[in-house]
């Protein structure tokens, strides 16, 4: 057991594996962690992977630990389905006001047992499983949800929407469903505050000529995770969205809105190179004769060990990499097929390609609540949304507001490991700032 | 409340159906109740996720109601997983070592994924082992050490610098050594910094102030890590100091922030053959010391050395760097034409790739080149250049006639690294990079307890970045600092002197520096340092006496096991 030994409290604002990271390594350290985190269960995107690159190991597998951890540790409490409403104060001494929304289901009672959500009536598209899976109206967003407490979806629930039904709390043997709930709110007071809220992916519909939502088997590379995951809504199969069927063909398109001029954004999402051949080996892994291509404009394999996993991809697995973006894409009205036009810009030769399956790798984006959230900590946000650093060589994790932090893609497009080492490094500048500004008022 | 582990053992089994990880290979239902047959097994159940709240809940439960004295969990690897079972069984008061982990994820339903029944039948053979090992355990303790709240920060670069002025602040003690004579690392070499084009002797100049005039710092310039020894929280180090003298220091945690040097590429594309074929860092003190003479066409070639046969990797800043000098030399005579002959601009992220599209703005011009086929140099008019290369993109091969050609070589790891990484006991990685515990969420520690990494010691990276990871790293040698104690292994060798017949082998196969020969009454004999012992059991394999026995791995207990598989052998 790790007992306070600090007087101070942090408040970690989101709870993927950064303000996971952020928040075990100032609770180990000694301090009062609250963590908030906006929906019913931390875990963030990292959760929604299926595995990691480059060394394959499953995402969840390794971050469920971590979770668990925060979840356990004495030094943290967890304010999950809640939102940051109001902050005043400056550095050592912040007072947060939080919204816990209510979940309909008692936190203290709730024992995670699953007997609701398995005879709830309501059935809805799961927002972890990008919408490819269900989930019911009462509901655990994954299996390895922490805190593992069932959420009523107020908008679907029958009861809410037609006063019937109240089976889930029929059948609560811990008499933990409370329709009569209401948003509570509680005020915090702490000496930092780190921000790690994550990013969005772009919805490439706005590249119109690549047909997504409108071509069934153009998906996004995040749909391509939960789809080969084994707790996925196929079981782990990768199938084709329009009928079922396991592709043969598959092609990657890297820069979906990234590096864009006019549409999308004009940035680098850093990642995408890596994911995508990841997620091209774990093609080949499942179905060892497809063939399967990526367009990209750079590889960018800068991160350790990268290069040797994209020249393993190549040599091993038969990766063929296109130089390329392509132009359009058109699905065949018969087959769903869709064939890709495109020139490869190293042989110069324009192309065409059928393939049975396309996966879109779209722009990380700022999420839209971070425009809410800055005016509320008073930090700035850059040009495209993302949360400002105060610079971004020599002070790469603070901000304009003294005692508040940012790590992770909150403040721009990284992969895992920067943003673990990141949200270190907000947790030590947190400390360090709390420590010097202790010292400034006892003088 | 501690319970009996002398009892009879009451043997509690969970096995995890891991979603459908295990449960859809592995048939779950029939594990659970062959497991309930196995002696001393009093109670079984399978679980949708051991490893859930809920499954965990379910374990405590299973101990208070079955009185459960030693738990088994079946599920997936105990390197991710085996922690938290044990901290499970101990919240309900039953000793962390009494607990047994059955790898049926990656031993069964991964690797006998077609063969079902195959996979059933071994987790039932890997259950029966781990019962029989399970009735042998017995309670292992874990001491308390004290943590020295001094940290040693090796290198005095931007990453160990920013590193130890993080911890100075946090009131923590801390000594930097740096085998250069003065401070500052790969900046007193640099120029600007991109992206913000700061001054590096700026930069270079606030950081060593702040460090000088931190009266938590220590610093050792000309010094060098001569000797290593202890563990976390008290690791004593001997430093070889300038003057030839050592001093010696009690660690708490030690950051290795050593950097990394620049490639020399010694016959390629004319390197020391020609005087205006130079390295990037070169063009970096041409620029600062403003001797760059004014020039018509500057080529800068990247990749020279990297992502080839022998050194395989990008070296990720060299792009950037090319781009920042580019801007620089465009700055300084905007009439010079520069073309920048690449493979994959590695213009990473936010910031980069809008850098890049303002040096495209800039007329200097891309030219992306094949491996295969390698821009080719020779002499020219005038002491001019001829720069032959053929452009991919528009296939055609162009001439340039260079007045200066660079060549972007990358960061390589210090030739003395081995030698610091076997005094540290901590491993290199590929291309002799240190090599972190974990590449995904444990990127600046190292598996050594109470040693972390940052900067280019781990791999190539740029200032922004190095400072990141500083940080970083600084956080977690912080923590046994400021907690001040910890509980160390309990696994660990243990020496039956009477035996011993003190020949030294386990001293010499030790990793970790954990066992010695001592002179003792009864002769020489080994001796355990058990806050160093990580049980590895290499001494215990090697001992020609059979004298060491590992805590928690007996001969008892695997041989048990042993028999215990041998069972299904007709």
């Amino acid at each position: 057991m790790i007992l306070l030994t600090e007087d101070s409290s942090v408040l970690v604002i989101g709870g993927g594996v950064a303000g996971i990271q952020a928040s075990l390594d100032l609770a180990d350290r000694g301090f009062r962690v609250y963590l908030v985190e906006e929906t019913p269960s931390i875990g963030g995107r990292m959760a929604q992977l299926d595995k990691t690159f480059p060394t394959l190991d499953c995402s969840i597998c390794i971050l469920a630990p971590k979770m668990i951890e925060c979840f356990r540790h004495p030094n943290i409490t967890l304010l999950t389905y809640s939102e940051v409403k109001d902050v005043s104060g400056s550095v050592g001494k912040f007072a947060v006001k939080i919204i816990r929304k209510p979940r309909f289901v008692d936190e203290t009672k709730c024992t995670g047992c699953g007997t609701c959500t398995q005879k709830c009536p309501v059935v809805e598209p799961s927002e972890f499983d990008v919408l490819l899976g269900d989930r019911k109206a009462i509901y655990m967003p994954f299996p390895q949800a922490v805190p593992r407490i069932a959420t009523i979806d107020k908008d679907n629930c029958l009861y809410f929407t037609r006063a019937v039904c109240k089976i889930c709390q029929k059948l609560c043997q811990a008499d933990a469903v409370d329709f009569e709930q209401k948003p509570q709110e509680i005020t915090l007071n702490v000496s930092a505050i780190i921000v790690a809220t994550g990013f969005d992916l772009l919805n490439p519909s706005v590249i119109n000529e690549y047909g997504y939502q409108r071509y069934k088997n153009v998906i996004t590379s995040l749909e391509f995770e939960r789809l080969a995951n084994a707790s996925g809504p196929t079981g782990g199969h990768v199938t084709r969205l329009s009928d079922g069927r396991i592709p043969d063909k598959v092609a990657f398109i890297q820069c979906v809105g990234s590096r864009g001029l006019g549409r999308g954004v004009s940035y680098c999402s850093s990642a995408c190179c890596m994911y995508a051949t990841k997620e091209a080996i774990l093609i080949k892994e499942h179905e060892p004769d497809s063939e399967v291509f990526i367009f990209y404009i750079d590889l960018r394999a800068s991160g350790k060990g990268f290069q040797d996993f994209i020249d393993r991809a190549k040599e091993n697995w038969g990766i063929q990499y296109i130089r390329g973006r392509p132009g359009e894409i058109l699905e065949d009205p018969r087959t769903k097929d869709l064939i890709i036009f495109c020139e490869h810009t190293v042989s110069r030769e324009v192309r065409e390609l059928r393939v049975d399956m396309v996966v879109l790798c779209p722009a990380f984006v700022p999420k839209e609540s971070n425009k809410k959230l800055s005016e509320n900590l008073k930090i700035r946000l850059d040009e495209y949304g993302f949360f400002k650093n105060e610079d971004s060589m020599l002070a790469p994790v603070d901000t304009n507001v003294p005692g508040v932090f940012i790590c992770g893609c909150c403040q721009g497009p990284k992969d895992i490991p920067e943003s673990v080492a990141e949200a270190s490094g907000a947790a030590a500048r947190a400390v360090e700032v709390i420590a010097l500004t202790a010292r400034k008022e006892a003088q | 409340m501690e319970r009996m582990s002398d009892e009879t053992p009451r043997i509690g089994v969970f096995i995890c159906h891991c979603g459908i990880n295990i449960g859809g290979v592995v048939n779950v239902p029939e594990v659970v109740e062959y497991a309930k047959t196995l002696p001393n097994v009093v109670y079984g159940e399978e679980n949708l996720y051991t490893c859930s709240s809920e499954g965990l809940s379910k374990i405590k439960e299973g101990i208070q109601k079955h009185n459960l004295n030693r738990v088994i969990v079946a599920s997936c690897t105990p390197r991710t997983h085996e922690p938290l079972f044990r901290a499970t069984c101990e919240e309900a008061g039953l000793n962390k070592y009494l607990f047994e982990m059955a790898n049926i994820r990656d031993q069964c339903s991964w690797v006998h994924m077609g063969d079902h029944e195959a996979a059933t039948e071994k987790a039932k053979d890997l259950m029966r082992m781990a019962v029989a090992k399970a009735g042998l355990l017995r309670p292992q303790e874990e001491t308390e050490i004290d943590v020295a709240p001094s940290a040693l920060v090796i290198g005095g670069g931007v990453a160990g610098m920013t590193a130890a002025l993080c911890l100075a602040n946090q009131g923590l003690s801390v000594h930097i050594v740096e085998k250069e004579h003065e401070m500052g690392g790969m900046l007193r070499y640099l120029h600007r910094l991109y992206p913000t084009m700061q001054n590096a002797p700026e930069v270079m100049d606030q950081l060593v102030n702040a460090v000088n005039s931190n009266k938590n710092i220590e610093i050792l310039t000309s010094s060098v890590v001569k000797e290593v020894k202890g563990f976390i929280g008290n690791f004593e180090v001997t430093v070889q100091k300038g003057n030839g003298k050592t001093v010696n220091l009690g660690i708490g945690t030690i950051i290795v922030a050593t950097g990394a040097t620049n490639f020399e590429p010694f016959g390629m594309y004319g390197y020391k053959e020609y005087d205006n074929v130079i390295t990037q860092l070169q063009l970096e003190q041409l620029l600062k010391s403003e001797r760059l003479q004014n020039m018509k066409n500057v080529v800068m070639i990247q990749c020279v050395g990297s992502r080839q046969e022998g050194r395989s990797y990008c070296s990720r800043i060299c792009c950037m760097t090319a781009l920042k000098n580019s801007v620089l030399i465009k700055e300084l005579y905007p009439d010079a034409d520069i073309y920048v002959l690449y493979r994959d601009l590695q213009t990473y992220g936010k910031e980069y790739e809008e850098y890049y599209r303002e040096v495209q703005k800039k007329d200097v011009e891309f030219i992306k080149y094949l491996p295969e086929k390698p821009p080719e140099i020779s002499p020219g008019q005038n002491g001019k250049l001829n720069v032959n290369v053929y452009h991919s993109l528009i296939g055609e091969q162009v001439e340039i006639m260079a007045d200066l050609v660079v060549l972007s070589t990358p960061l390589i790891q210090h030739e003395d690294a081995k030698d610091l990484s076997q005094k540290l006991k901590v491993p290199l990685g590929p291309n002799r990079f240190f090599l972190e515990a974990h590449v995904k969420l444990r990127p600046v520690d190292f598996a050594t307890d109470g040693i972390y990494v940052c900067g280019c010691a781990h791999w190539p990276v740029d200032v922004g970045e190095s400072i990141s990871q500083a940080y970083g790293a600084a956080s977690r040698a912080s923590i046994p600092m400021a907690i001040k104690k910890l509980r160390t292994e309990a696994i660990t060798a243990v020496v039956d002197e009477d035996i011993c017949s003190g020949c030294g082998l386990c001293e010499l196969t030790c990793p970790f520096k954990a066992i010695l020969i001592e002179e003792t009454e009864k002769g020489r004999k080994a001796k355990v340092i058990a806050a160093s012992c990580k049980g590895c059991g290499a001494c215990g394999a090697g001992c020609p006496q059979m004298a060491i026995t590992m805590q928690h791995f007996t001969d008892e207990q695997l041989l048990a096991q042993v028999i215990a598989l041998a069972e299904a052998i007709p």
